[in-house]
């Protein structure tokens, strides 16, 4: 089957790679419908997760069509239309219990890498390096999903392909912060990244009650999706001072919550900018934290900061003495989506939250090197390129 | 990105452990300790498992234990806060492992490691986790898949060092 693959820094492929095949009883073999690229995939092409292999599968974020399932399975059936959860959950754990699903222990098969880098292993992640399990990833005709019962589910009738594919990653991933950062009715909360992460954040706070949410980019057409779609209010960070606006919008407490949805290859209007990227190109520090930075610096004194933007190791000049001095609480996690995707496909089906407008390019497989070209630079005004194996 | 920042990131990636080795040199004491004492002091290595410790028959262990025979001392103790189940496994013989040995794949502890990991899938899940044969395309052989591939034969059995 074809399928769109990393073959080096920089490098995309589309290569003819071998099916896959039930392994585990279960296991289910989706037939992909709709699979988008994140910009977690940004950071595996520019090798700043250093765990890929040429040949890799890459996509995490999918929906499709269930073609096989293995003889354990339940809940799934051959012909369902499905969203696919993009970590890997056993739902048997002390953490899947728990409700902390990208934590699972028993998801990546290789946590002797993440064990070396953190202390701990976490859980895995199609299409997301050898670090990660060394799942397929997505970008594929077809792909095969583990624990089947607790990471693929069944698409509400009247939610539509492109709407639910995003219940796959963007969406659970912005509920995971909102949540985890503990939005409550009437907090004022702030966002760094108008990309699918952010934007889902900014809805899922409004959701949780936020009397006011703040979406921070650069990207005009990016912020007009956040006040067309999302509803949400934008700063530009190239024409404003962000913490100094955040200041005076809050009665100059700051916002309560602020979500960080950039990563680690921020960009930065300043001179810290170059100082960052060339420290990281050197491999100095491993990743540029300078929207947690601003995070930090902008939140009100016992606010919460969370990092739902992807980092891989250190980081330097990190603000230490604010959130110990303004008691801040810090927090971090990839997407727990198992314990927040039906609530998700709910709000789907009553139009409560909206996300097709995300998929900016729908594209065959053939022209993933392209789709990720685009997306990287945000040309054309690319928020998410989408490929459709089907053709 | 200008191709020269490209050219040393593109370095960087293929030398492969560079995060790995800078997150250590920056978390990890091990210089100031003696040389191969990656493991614990006493030798035991723990997993904690769901469920209660009456679950676990130390007679009847799971097949990746089991295989150890007598060269393994088991101990079985409730974790704290209702958190399952400390499953602990010591070799009785205990050579002194090194990176080396783990890379080669001739680390016994390394191999309880695995054992530990596995035999916890099978109380948890009911099965072991498989992997491969997972789809990839062509392997074009570079230093740093090399080093990658060797890493994740590893991986299952214990950190990377
Ligand atoms: N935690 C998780 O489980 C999870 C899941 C998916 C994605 N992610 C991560 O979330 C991040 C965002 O993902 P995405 O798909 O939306 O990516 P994206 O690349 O589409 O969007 C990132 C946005 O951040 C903006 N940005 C860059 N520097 C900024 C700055 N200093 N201040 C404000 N905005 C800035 C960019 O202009 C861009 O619009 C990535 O790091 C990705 O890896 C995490
Ligand atoms: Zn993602
Ligand atoms: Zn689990």
């Amino acid at each position: 089957m074809k399928a769109v693959t990393w073959r080096g820094v920089n490098e995309i492929g589309v290569e003819d790679v071998p099916e896959p095949t039930i392994l585990n009883s279960h296991d289910i073999i989706v037939e992909v419908g709709l699979s988008a690229t994140c910009g977690s995939d940004l950071h595996l092409m520019g090798g700043y997760i250093p765990a890929m292999r040429a040949g890799d599968v890459l996509g995490h974020e999918f929906m499709g069509r269930v073609a096989e399932v293995g003889p354990a399975v339940t809940k799934h059936r051959v012909g369902d239309r499905v969203v696919v959860v993009s970590f890997v959950g056993c739902g048997k754990c002390w953490y899947c219990r728990e409700g902390l699903w990208s934590l699972c222990d028993n998801g990546n098969p290789n946590p002797g890498l993440t064990e070396a880098l953190w202390g701990q292993g976490i859980g895995g992640c199609y299409g997301y390096s050898h670090a990660l399990g060394g799942w397929a990833g997505s970008h594929a005709r077809y792909i095969r999903v583990p624990y089947a019962d607790n990471g693929a589910f069944t698409i509400p009738e009247g939610v539509s392909d492109e709407r639910a594919l995003f219940a796959s990653d963007a969406a659970p991933t912005g509920w995971t912060g909102a949540h985890q950062a503990e939005v409550r009715p009437g907090d004022v909360v702030a966002v760094w990244g108008a990309g699918g992460v952010g934007q889902m954040a900014a809805r899922a706070a409004m959701v949780m009650g936020a009397e006011r949410v703040v979406v921070i980019d650069r990207f005009d057409n990016r912020l007009q999706q956040v006040r067309t779609h999302i509803g949400a209010e934008t700063l530009d960070y190239e024409e404003v001072n962000v913490p100094a606006e955040l200041r005076e919008l809050t009665g100059g407490r700051g916002p309560d919550v602020c979500i960080e949805a950039v990563g680690m290859e921020a960009h930065h209007p300043g001179p810290q900018y170059l100082y960052d990227q060339v420290k990281q190109q050197m491999r100095l520090q491993t990743d540029r934290p300078t929207a947690v930075r601003e995070a930090i610096y902008a939140c009100r004194k016992g606010g919460r900061v969370f990092t739902l933007g992807v980092f891989a190791g250190v980081v330097d000049r990190f603000p230490l003495g604010a959130v110990m001095n303004k008691a801040l609480t810090l927090r971090g996690a990839q997407q727990h989506g198992h314990r927040y995707i039906p609530e998700i496909l709910d709000l789907m089906s009553r139009d409560e939250v909206r996300t097709e407008h995300l998929a900016t390019h729908v594209m065959a497989l053939d022209d993933g090197p392209e789709g990720y070209r685009m997306f990287k630079e945000k040309e054309d005004g690319c928020v998410r390129a989408v490929f459709r194996p089907g053709g | 990105m200008t191709t020269t920042l490209g050219n040393v990131a593109s370095l960087a990636a293929r030398a492969g452990g560079s995060v790995v080795r800078q997150v250590k040199a920056v978390v990890d004491p091990a210089p100031a300790r003696p040389a191969g004492t990656d493991h614990s002091a006493s030798g035991w290595l723990v997993v904690t498992v769901v469920g209660e410790p009456s679950q676990i028959d130390t007679d009847r262990l799971p097949v990746p234990l089991a295989e150890f025979g007598d060269q393994l001392e088991v101990l079985v103790r409730a974790a704290p806060g209702d958190k399952g189940t400390e499953l602990a496994a010591r070799l009785r013989d205990r050579p002194s492992g090194s990176t080396l040995a783990r890379l080669t794949g001739s680390d016994p502890q390394a191999d309880l490691r695995s054992a530990l990991r596995r035999a916890k899938q099978l109380i948890e899940v009911g099965e072991v986790l498989a992997v491969d044969p997972a789809p990839h395309g062509d392997r074009t052989p570079t230093p740093g898949g090399m080093l990658l591939e060797m890493w994740t034969r590893v991986a299952p059995k214990a950190g990377v060092r």
